[in-house]
């Protein structure tokens, strides 16, 4: 479980983050909403250690992430951030092994070239693993990243806007993948989307944040409503049950 | 493909050490001359090596492929405890300069001006390389500056003694020196060489690093010391050789399109000691000691720097 207590974070003079406390649930896909600038992407660093909070404290399955081994951390929980640039030359493959690196040091075992093959076919790029990233489009490039991230085998996994740059098709595969994690593997999720209708869809949690605090969190079903999503987007947004899923019209 | 490149390199390293052990060989003064040329290759060796290393790992840290550690001013606190040495011993300065305890001494300064840096801003919390760099190449170009200045009124006979030093040079090399550098250097490159799967890891990134388990600021932090020390004590031992690094790092990085720091390190090495080695051939055969090898490497490195600066440039 993760559970923040009281998080703040400053850029300058200015809080971003203001005395957040929140609870993740294991086993189970959580989706952080909310207008651009609201914190989401600056809450999830802190709780994945790549930035450090100014105040509050992050504990992972009871324990202080900052006070952990950062070797050991990686084999629990994985981040993939919203925008992601390499600058090298790196094959997908090469970049997929990456994700092994807690496991291998660099030298990778049969066990590991395992897990790199079965990540890379579970984003779709087996046909593309010897290409070089320079040479993908923006959504098989997300889709190798994504991978990397899989590869790395963590009971956590906390994905910034994994869905930038899918297509549809792939956008559907890959919240069916997350939810088949969840469900078959017992992964705990936590994503940004900003479409919220794959939030209603596949998420079991909604968290919604605006200007730095959390304005409703909740069951899904609970925040997929007319009066909570107005009060998150100032948006008039009409929830339908179409095929039994609640579907937000927003145009 | 990566391993038949590097023998390649070794190849041409070893030939070229022949040439230059074999070449114009007198042999009535075989022994002497074996002796003494065998003593520069190793002083190239060490300096091509420690400058490689430092080099190719001082890039990954800052993610600059255009940086070397000299940005860190440690070549200007050189040149200013020459100039202070000359300025207040004169003549007699060249017995001090041969003598252990200097080396030492220009060692420990160059190495106390890198921890004072440290000490200054990594110390604090933040850690920011950049900011450190910043304060090193002003505090650099002080250092310069004051150098020049006290050169202006000191004996032109004098200054002689200065300009010398301000080139990295083989001839006159230490030979208990060259033992104990070779020892440092090779003690400090092995525990560089431990980290060249966390170097592979930092070099897609600090945030991807992190979630790798890499200790990341850590590793910054302890390179940014090893750096100095290795630079240091090349540089007091040969003289300053700016831009063989940028040179030989770069053309290792296109020539292996490598992440592979295993590689990318003994290329960066190999690269190095055949600059070297070329160059003092040129230097001693066709320029007969007219031209200090440094400044042939320094003209080629600075012509590769600009290329690099346009190129870079015309990417964005
Ligand atoms: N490195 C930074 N330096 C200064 N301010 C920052 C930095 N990163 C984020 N901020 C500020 O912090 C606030 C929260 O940013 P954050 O990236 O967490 O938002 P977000 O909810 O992820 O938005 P988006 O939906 O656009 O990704 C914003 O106001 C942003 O301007
Ligand atoms: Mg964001």
């Amino acid at each position: 479980m993760i559970v923040a207590e009281k998080l703040s974070k400053y850029f300058g003079s200015k809080k971003v983050i203001q005395d957040v406390s929140i609870e993740v649930k294991r086993g189970a896909i959580t989706s952080f909403i909310g207008p651009n600038g609201a914190g989401k992407s600056t809450l999830l660093s802190m709780v994945s250690r790549l930035l450090k909070q100014d105040d509050g404290i992050v504990y992972l399955d009871g324990k202080d992430v900052h006070k952990q081994k950062s070797k050991d951390l990686a084999k629990t929980i994985a981040i993939l951030r919203q925008s992601n640039v390499v600058q090298m030359r790196l094959t997908v493959r090469e970049l997929v092994s990456f994700g092994r690196f807690p496991y291998s040091n660099g030298r990778l075992t049969a066990e590991d070239e395992q897990k790199v093959s079965e990540a890379i076919s579970y984003v779709n790029l087996v046909e593309m693993e010897d290409k070089y990233l320079n040479e993908l489009s923006g959504g098989q490039k997300q889709r190798a990243f994504i991978a990397m991230v899989l590869a790395q085998d963590t009971d956590y996994i906390l994905l910034d806007e994994p869905l930038n740059n899918l297509d549809m098709k792939h956008a559907v595969q890959m919240m069916k993948l997350l939810r088949k994690l969840v469900e078959d593997f017992g992964k705990t999720i936590l994503l940004v989307i900003h479409d919220i209708n794959f939030a209603s869809v596949y998420s079991d949690r909604i968290v919604a944040m605006k200007d730095g605090k959390i304005v409703a969190e909740g069951p899904t079903e609970d925040i997929i409503q007319s009066d909570v999503l107005k009060s998150i987007y100032d948006l008039d947004i009409d929830v339908h049950n179409i095929s039994c899923n609640r579907i937000c019209v927003y145009f | 493909m990566l391993k038949r490149k590097i023998i390649l390199l070794l190849v041409v390293a070893l030939s070229l050490a022949s040439l230059y052990l074999f070449i114009h060989m007198n042999f009535q003064a075989m022994e002497y001359l074996l002796r003494t040329r065998l003593e520069k290759i190793l002083a190239m060796i060490l300096c091509a090596v420690s400058i490689g290393v430092s080099t190719v790992v001082f890039q990954t840290i800052t993610h600059n492929r255009i940086l070397t550690p000299s940005i860190m001013g440690l070549d200007s606190v050189y040149m200013f405890i020459q100039t202070i040495v000359v300025f207040l011993f004169g003549s007699g300065t060249f017995v001090i300069m041969q003598s252990d305890a200097y080396f030492f001494l220009t060692i420990l300064l160059m190495v106390g001006f890198a921890f004072g840096l440290y000490q200054l801003l990594f110390r604090r919390g933040q850690s920011n390389l950049f900011l450190l760099l910043l304060v090193g190449l002003v505090l650099g170009t002080f250092f310069s500056s004051l150098s020049s200045f006290m050169q202006m009124i000191i004996d032109p006979n004098e200054f002689l003694l200065i300009q010398d030093s301000m080139f990295a040079s083989f001839t006159d090399v230490n030979t208990d020196l060259l033992l104990i550098s070779a020892v440092i250097i090779i003690v400090l490159c092995i525990y560089i060489f431990r980290y060249r799967h966390y170097f592979d890891v930092m070099s897609i990134g600090r945030d991807h690093a992190v979630n790798l388990g890499v200790p990341y600021e850590k590793i910054v932090k302890r390179m940014f010391l090893v750096i100095a020390v290795l630079v240091a004590v090349s540089t007091a031992l040969v003289g300053p050789i700016t831009f063989l690094g940028l040179l030989t790092a770069n053309l290792a990085r296109e020539f292996l399109q490598t992440f592979r720091h295993t590689y990318l390190l003994i290329a960066a090495s190999l690269l190095s000691v055949i600059a070297l080695l070329g160059g003092q051939l040129v230097v001693e055969r066709i320029f007969s000691f007219s031209t200090p090898i440094s400044v042939i490497i320094n003209f080629v490195g600075g012509v590769y720097f600009i290329y690099l600066l346009v190129r870079e440039s015309k990417k964005i």
